[in-house]
């Protein structure tokens, strides 16, 4: 046992592991400037964070040396949970900013959506490893994954976080992509999306709130309304922008330092290290970011069976599209949805659901070898 | 990420076809990546500079501070414009852009209208972008506390500490020294203002604008951080301002009181000049006006008032008002007759009926009892219309031009400030303007001042001045000195323009004339004598023509009096000016002795002051003071020895027994029912 164990921890591949160190640094230290002017000095907030990044940490080890295919039994169980949490939070759940997201458990709040979508990344593993069908999917074939995924999003939108929603979309369309689509259907449910769209949009928007409507229009035309819903935008490119190449320097950021910037210990975190660091910070990130992802893609091509690599699949694909949506937000190239830059945003169950999926991953990967079983 | 197939532990199961697929995935994140990368280089890149400029925008408020203005002080030294830590409030709208809530709970705190707060706003279009503007200056405490303690919900107002211009004696020789108000758009365009900052203020009025670009100073500038929400954070950096150079006036602050004192309540004006200099030592225009309204905020109703009530408050008489000088013109038309070589002491004699006929036409003499026989003297002294009559008669209007022109009437005296030049007519002026010759009989009103002669009162005052000083004509002056900072001062010098071509002989004799007028039986100025000083003179009563007519009182003439003390070595001229007031002798009188004897420190307080009683006031000071001139030998130095409250009783004693007695009893009999 010790000596397997000893062998799956010389497999292990120790930039991944560095990655996310240093991820995990840039994101403290920016979670540290963002909140420093409203901190009063006692940085509650970084420190509240530090816990979570430890626990999370704790918590990716564990799963590390968990054998992710004990997982697949449990699938559709975790699948049960997941919606219960989510009926749970509509009707129990504590509001904030327009929306019923969080739970209370105890001391802490949490936002099962979160959660939630690690357990239906395992569920729809499961289901498509499982399926049998490895010559690409007919539209028939998609309709039972897609109907057990519309539910959640369903339930998420309606809280409402239509962000959350729309990645539990992404994430099926990924592993999707993945388990295989047949060209033809492809292109069917490509046109025939593009054809309903409008409708599907008009009914939404009928259901959005006042908010969420001026956020998704704002993001077209920003100036229209600079001190309304456009202000975020706004002041989030002119703090990325102000950072020029070198950056204004640690904590020096007028931007953030000043309160110019909104939201920017959370969903604007990333302007925060745009402004502080520059490019240089910013691609630096973005090439942490690159190689997580692409080493998360690594594991799964290596992953020893289905329910390995779509599993794998889907935590990489949960990761990159907050990492796209939200940077794309902050640079002003998508609309305001308010989703979490992984790892580096402050808040617990984000951080908690990201490494989470690293430690998924990072099971996958050290039972890539089919030597241990 | 080529695939393990080949690897040493064999193809795995059953995942090879989602194998094949995971390319897909990579291109799709390395495309979102570049897309993200290319994004961020066009932002931080290629417009980093720009959006480098809007962060400053967004953090940088540049606020001008005002400088100090320089402080005018009389000859004394005493403040007459001063400064006074005040407090702004200031507002800058970008700070709350799109939320109207904010103009209207800031103009709920001014008291104002929310639309005149956003015309206000627009009005100051001339401002930088992000530069606050002062909607409030002034402001009181009750204002400030509200605003601070509304902070959070009014986003870029904020209250700053500035220096307000403060005139302590209020409307204290308010023409002369002036007022300062907001720099125009117009007066923006021009070449002297056009460095200054869009709400700078300047003197738009008397020295405040005269001598603006010496009291000015230059402003600064504060560079301030602050926070979204528009406050202060920190002060990047400050330029500091150079406060205005300070001017030291000619002004004589007791002779200025003195005037001011007695023209309250009056129309008019009191101009006084040292003769020896030119030197400005008071001047007063009634009605005044305070000039602290100007910069405390000035009302529209104020502004109404000012502008348009018939007294015409903010025009100062002294060099503005051009009027008939009366009788006191006849001093001019003697020296023209003496120099002429048409009138001396003993000729013409004139027997004075009262009236005078010429050319069909009867001129009235104000005596109708007439003054009989009369030569020269006789005629300053009892003021002899007659006789002017006939010397105007025979001088003919040019040579009284000439000599008049001589003393300095009827063109600006160059004192530096907005003046009227008045007018005294001629042969060729009538020409000239008129078109039409010059007619005898036109002479004969002019002779008394009346007719075409008009004069201001400063040009009255300068008469006096150089016909008791020898006949040296100065320009007048107000400022004799600005003081640069680290002790560098310009000095202006006596400015003399000319010695008049007249002989000195005759200016003795029309001397003698103006000594008979205040101190002679039948002289018309008997009021204006002082026991302690010799004062000279001449009154005029100028008819108000054209106006009034059926108004009564109202317009009744003017009152016109000059004076000159001591007569035979002048140390002050004095020029007043009562409208409606009647006759100059008892008009302007009594008013001319107490400005003489307040610029000589010979008035009753100055005496007071001087010998120990100062304590005394009004009429007990009066009957103090002419107690005190009696004392000679024995008992003035008897009173010498006395200490200060002695010498009170001394000089109240016989006069005020009773009362005296009575105040030391009552504070006995309140102490007995507090018992």
């Amino acid at each position: 046992m010790v000596d397997r164990h000893k062998r799956i921890i010389s497999n292990f591949d120790v930039s991944f592991l560095v990655s996310v160190g240093l991820l995990i640094a840039i994101g403290l230290t920016a979670v540290y400037s963002a909140t420093y002017s409203m901190s009063g000095g006692t940085h509650t907030l970084f420190k509240k964070q530090l816990l979570w990044i430890i626990f999370g940490l704790a918590t990716m080890a564990a799963l590390a040396f968990f054998d992710y295919r004990r997982l697949e039994r449990w699938g559709y169980v975790l699948y049960v949970m997941a919606i219960l949490l989510l009926l749970a939070t509509l009707a129990v759940g504590h509001s904030g900013m327009g929306a019923q997201r969080w739970l209370h458990l105890g001391p802490f709040t949490f936002q099962p959506s979160e959660v939630a979508k690690l357990f239906i990344i395992v569920a729809l593993a499961k289901y498509f490893a499982e399926d049998g069908i490895t010559r690409g999917h007919t539209l028939r074939q998609l309709v039972k994954p897609l109907l057990l995924v519309m539910l959640p999003v369903g339930l998420v939108v309606k809280q409402p976080d239509l962000g959350t929603g729309l990645m539990f979309l992404f994430i099926f369309c990924a592993v999707v992509i993945v388990a295989g689509i047949r060209i033809k259907s492809f292109l069917l449910l490509f046109t025939a999306s593009a054809i309903s769209a409008p409708a599907v949009w008009g009914i939404l928007w009928k259901h959005l709130k006042d908010y969420q409507r001026k956020r998704l229009t704002m993001f077209l035309s920003p100036e229209r309304d600079p001190s309304g819903a456009g202000y975020h935008i706004i002041q989030s490119k002119i703090a990325i922008g102000s950072g020029s190449i070198f950056g204004k320097g640690f904590l020096h950021g007028t931007q953030s330092q000043l309160n110019f910037l909104p939201e920017r210990h959370t969903d604007f975190i990333f302007s925060v290290i745009s402004e502080e660091w520059g490019f240089i910070g910013s691609i630096t990130v973005l090439a942490v970011y690159l190689f997580i992802v692409l080493w998360g893609i690594e594991t799964a091509h290596k992953a020893k069976d289905r329910f390995g690599a779509l599993l794998a699949v889907g935590a990489v694909a949960m990761i990159f599209f907050h990492i796209v949506i939200n940077i794309g937000m902050t640079v002003g190239i998508m609309p305001v949805v308010g989703v979490p830059l992984p790892l580096v945003s402050y808040g617990g169950t984000s951080a908690l659901t990201t490494l989470i999926a690293l430690g998924l991953l990072t099971s996958v990967n050290l039972r890539r070898f089919k030597l241990f079983y | 990420m080529k695939s393990d197939r080949s690897g040493f532990y064999g193809e795995v199961e059953g995942a090879g076809d989602i194998k094949k697929r995971l390319w897909l995935l990579s291109v799709c994140v390395v495309v979102f990546f570049a897309v993200i990368v290319l994004r961020l280089w066009y932002l931080q890149v290629i417009k980093g500079a720009y959006y480098r400029k809007l962060s400053e925008d967004n953090r940088i408020r540049i606020i001008s501070i005002r400088p100090p203005r320089g402080i005018i002080y009389d000859r004394n030294g005493i403040p007459l414009a001063d400064n006074t830590p005040s407090y702004t409030i200031t507002f800058t709208p970008e700070d709350a852009k799109g939320r109207p809530e904010v103009i209207r709970k800031l103009a709920s705190l001014l008291g104002v209208t929310p639309e005149d707060l956003v015309d206000y706003i627009k009005s100051e279009k001339f401002r930088n972008p992000y530069q606050p503007i002062r909607v409030r200056e002034n402001a009181s405490f009750a204002e400030i506390s509200e605003v601070e303690a509304a902070k959070d919900s009014l986003p870029g107002v904020s209250v700053e500490v500035e220096l307000r211009r403060y005139y302590p004696y209020g409307d204290f020789a308010s023409h002369l020294i002036g007022y300062i108000g907001k720099i125009t758009p117009a007066q923006h365009n021009l070449a002297k203002y056009a460095d200054l900052p869009p709400d700078f203020l300047i003197g738009q009025y008397g020295l405040e604008q005269a001598f603006d670009k010496y009291i000015r100073g230059v402003p600064g500038k504060r560079a301030v951080e602050v926070d979204a929400m528009g406050h202060q954070k920190k002060i990047l950096y400050t330029v500091k301002p150079i406060a205005g150079n300070d001017l030291v006036t000619t002004l004589d602050f007791k002779t200025q009181q003195a005037a001011e004192e007695g023209m309250k309540g009056k129309t008019g004006a009191l101009v006084a000049i040292d003769p020896r200099n030119g030197d400005i030592l008071a001047m007063v225009s009634k009605p005044s006006f305070d000039p602290n309204i100007f910069t405390v905020g000035l009302t529209s109703k104020d502004w109404q008032y000012l502008t348009t009530d018939p007294g015409k408050p903010l025009d100062n008489r002294a060099l503005q008002g051009q009027f008939p000088p009366g009788s006191t013109f006849k001093l001019a038309v003697a020296l023209a007759g003496l120099e002429t070589g048409k009138a001396t002491l003993d000729s013409p004699v004139i027997f004075c009926t009262g009236v005078w006929p010429f050319g069909g036409r009867v001129f009235h003499c104000w005596d109708k009892h007439g003054h009989g026989r009369t030569t020269l003297h006789k005629a300053i002294v009892q003021s002899c219309d007659t006789y002017f009559y006939n010397l105007g008669n025979i001088l003919g209007i040019d040579n009284i031009a000439k000599y008049a022109n001589y003393l300095g009437l009827g063109m600006k005296t160059g004192i530096g400030l907005r003046e009227d030049s008045g007018l005294i007519p001629s042969t060729a002026w009538k020409l000239k303007y008129r078109h039409c010759k010059w007619y005898p009989g036109e002479t004969i009103s002019c002779a008394i001042g009346q007719g075409y002669v008009s004069v201001t009162p400063i040009q009255l005052a300068r008469m006096a001045a150089t016909i008791t000083n020898g006949g040296v004509l100065y320009r007048p002056q107000v400022v004799s000195e600005i003081r640069y900072g680290a002790g560098s001062v310009k000095q202006f010098p006596p400015d003399a323009l000319w010695k008049l071509p007249v002989k000195q002989a005759n200016l003795d004799i029309i001397r003698d004339g103006m000594y008979g007028v205040v101190n002679e039986p039948g002289g018309t100025a008997r009021l204006a004598a002082s026991k302690r000083v010799v004062v000279g003179g001449k009154t005029g009563t100028a008819q108000v023509i054209g106006l009034g007519r059926g108004h009564g009182l109202k317009f009744k003439d003017n009152a016109w009096l000059v004076a000159a003390a001591p007569l035979y070595n002048p140390k002050i001229a004095v020029a007043i000016l009562m409208e409606h007031a009647g006759h100059g002798g008892s008009a302007c009188g009594p008013l001319a002795k107490q400005v003489i004897e307040a610029y000589l420190r010979i008035d009753d307080k100055s005496i007071a002051e001087r010998n120990g009683f100062g304590n005394l006031t009004g009429t007990i000071l009066h009957r103090a003071v002419m107690k005190f001139d009696n004392f000679t030998g024995s008992r003035m130095r008897a009173f010498r020895s006395m200490t200060g409250a002695a010498k009170a009783g001394m000089l109240l004693d016989r006069h005020n027994k009773r009362p005296v007695n009575k105040k030391r009893v009552i504070p006995v009999k309140a102490g007995i029912r507090g018992l």
